[in-house]
Formats: C-alpha cells, sequence, structure tokens
C-alpha cells in the first residue's frame, strides 16, 4: 500500500475502509456503556454518602476515582478498547476527559517529560478547561447581575 | 469499618433512573459523533459548555435531581459543578467569586485529571508505529 499523498485520498480511503457506522448498534452500546459507567459512580457516591461525606464532597470523591481509574486504563491500553466498542459511551462521562488527557501525553512521550508529556497533556482537555471555566464566569457574572440587589466590585 | 446500610447504596430505582439518564446523555453524544463531522474533542467542548448554561439557568439541578450520578458523571455534570461553584461563590463573595467559585467546585476533579493523568503517561509503554 502506498503512503497516502493527500488528505483527499486519504478521505476517500477513509471512506472506502470504514463501515457505514450502524448507528442504532453504536447508540445501543453507547447506552448500556455510559449508563453502567453513570451507575457506578452512583454506588461509590451512596458508599461515600453512608459513610457520612457530604454530597459536594462525596461528588468529588466519584470524581477523582472514575479518573484515577480511567487514566491508569488509558495508560495500560485498555480504554481505547472500550472506546472503540463504546463510542460516546466511554467518551462523555468524566472517564473521556481523563482519557482525552491521558492518550495525547502517552503519544508525545518520545518528547519528552516536560515538553512532550506535560506539555501535550492539555491539547484536546485544554480546550474544554478553556469553555467550561469561561462560561462559569460568565454566569457568575450574570447571576451577580440579575440576582443581588447591591452591586460592589469587591 | 462503619457499618454500611447496604439497602441505601443499591437503591434499585435510583440506580435505574442513573442508568437510563447517562445512558440517554451518551445516545446525544453518540449520534453527534456519527451524524455530525465534530471531532471528539469538540463534542466535549460542547457538552462541558451545555452543562454550564444548563446549570447556570438551573435546568440541570432538576436532572440531578432526579438522576443523581447519572446527571453529574458525564461532562455536562463537570460543567453543571463549575456553574454551581460560581454561583454559590458570588452568593457569598461578590464579584470576585464568579472567578473563583467554578474551578474551586471542580478542584478535585481537575487535579485529579492532571496528577492521575500524567502518572499514567508515565507507566504507559506507547505502541510503536510500524513504519
Amino acid at each position: 500500500m502506498n503512503p497516502l499523498e493527500s488528505n483527499k485520498t486519504y478521505q476517500n480511503y477513509v471512506d472506502k475502509k470504514s463501515p457505514n457506522s450502524p448507528i442504532l448498534k453504536n447508540c445501543f452500546n453507547a447506552f448500556w456503556v455510559g449508563g453502567l459507567i453513570c451507575t457506578i459512580g452512583q454506588i461509590i457516591l451512596n458508599i461515600c454518602i453512608e459513610r457520612g461525606f457530604d454530597t459536594q464532597t462525596s461528588g468529588t470523591i466519584v470524581s477523582i476515582l472514575l479518573i484515577a481509574i480511567s487514566a491508569f486504563l488509558t495508560g495500560l491500553n485498555l480504554f481505547n478498547k472500550i472506546g472503540k466498542f463504546a463510542g460516546a459511551g466511554s467518551l462523555i462521562p468524566i472517564t473521556g476527559f481523563a482519557n482525552s488527557i491521558v492518550s495525547p501525553a502517552m503519544e508525545y512521550k518520545s518528547e519528552g517529560y516536560v515538553m512532550g508529556v506535560g506539555g501535550k497533556m492539555f491539547t484536546v482537555a485544554g480546550p474544554v478547561l478553556v469553555f467550561g471555566i469561561s462560561a462559569s464566569i460568565i454566569v457568575g457574572i450574570i447571576f451577580l447581575i440579575f440576582n443581588t440587589q447591591n452591586i460592589t466590585l469587591v | 469499618m462503619e457499618n454500611i446500610n447496604w439497602a441505601n447504596v443499591f437503591d434499585w430505582m435510583q440506580l435505574l433512573k442513573c442508568f437510563i439518564t447517562g445512558g440517554i446523555i451518551c445516545i446525544i453524544g453518540q449520534i453527534l459523533i456519527d451524524k455530525t463531522k465534530l471531532t471528539p474533542a469538540r463534542i466535549l467542548v460542547i457538552f462541558v459548555t451545555t452543562g454550564t448554561v444548563l446549570g447556570g439557568l438551573g435546568i440541570y439541578q432538576y436532572l440531578v435531581d432526579f438522576a443523581g450520578a447519572g446527571a453529574t458523571v458525564p461532562l455536562t455534570g463537570f460543567g453543571y459543578n463549575l456553574a454551581k461553584g460560581a454561583i454559590e461563590a458570588v452568593k457569598e463573595t461578590g464579584l470576585i467569586g464568579a472567578f473563583t467559585g467554578g474551578i474551586k467546585a471542580a478542584a478535585g476533579g481537575i487535579s485529579a485529571a492532571i496528577f492521575f493523568g500524567y502518572l499514567a503517561a508515565l507507566i504507559s509503554k506507547p505502541k510503536m508505529k510500524k513504519q
């Protein structure tokens, strides 16, 4: 097989090789894998609440555990197998956020531990944080304008 | 180990609601992947931003009350968490809260993602691509 010369030929090649994605099957797999990940989160959450943590802290513990698990599954090359099968089912839960940090970091490991791993970690997660945090600041400011009587600058 | 009431942990009705809601949110993501040319990165951005906006409008709270982790574990829940943190901090400290509250609420998740992400990348063995 020749190397693929341009984007155009590459696109044609991809279109020819990739099967017409069976959307119903994909959605079904995304549904149950995504649902299962959320259910695991809910079970961890319930255990934390039973042990006496408040809801906010329990939610944080759930995020940390799910992120840690999926980060190491990505490092062991297991997560991409789940991802191939489940599509959005593993991408949309917070596991996908962890995966989006580890994958590029692994890929650029050869460029060194500071600029390679440390720098490329945020190629996908960076935009997520930029837009999420910016939106939250705007939400906070709008709330300040509409919901508090005496607006002060500090 | 304290006594845990396992009946409360495995509340089947709650787990079912969580499963179905989380699953449906993932189906929306899957439809976006299959039917549009959006890259996964853009889809993640769309989900977080949507969650922040819905959280700010107070709509997402209903979904969280209904489905628990089914609404908070997907990335829309991450956005909801940011918005909720910002609003609560604004109530306490005013304008400065808009800048501190969001990150503060999501700090655990972000720090864990950075720390464990770096560790996992260190121990990983990258697949060598055959030339």
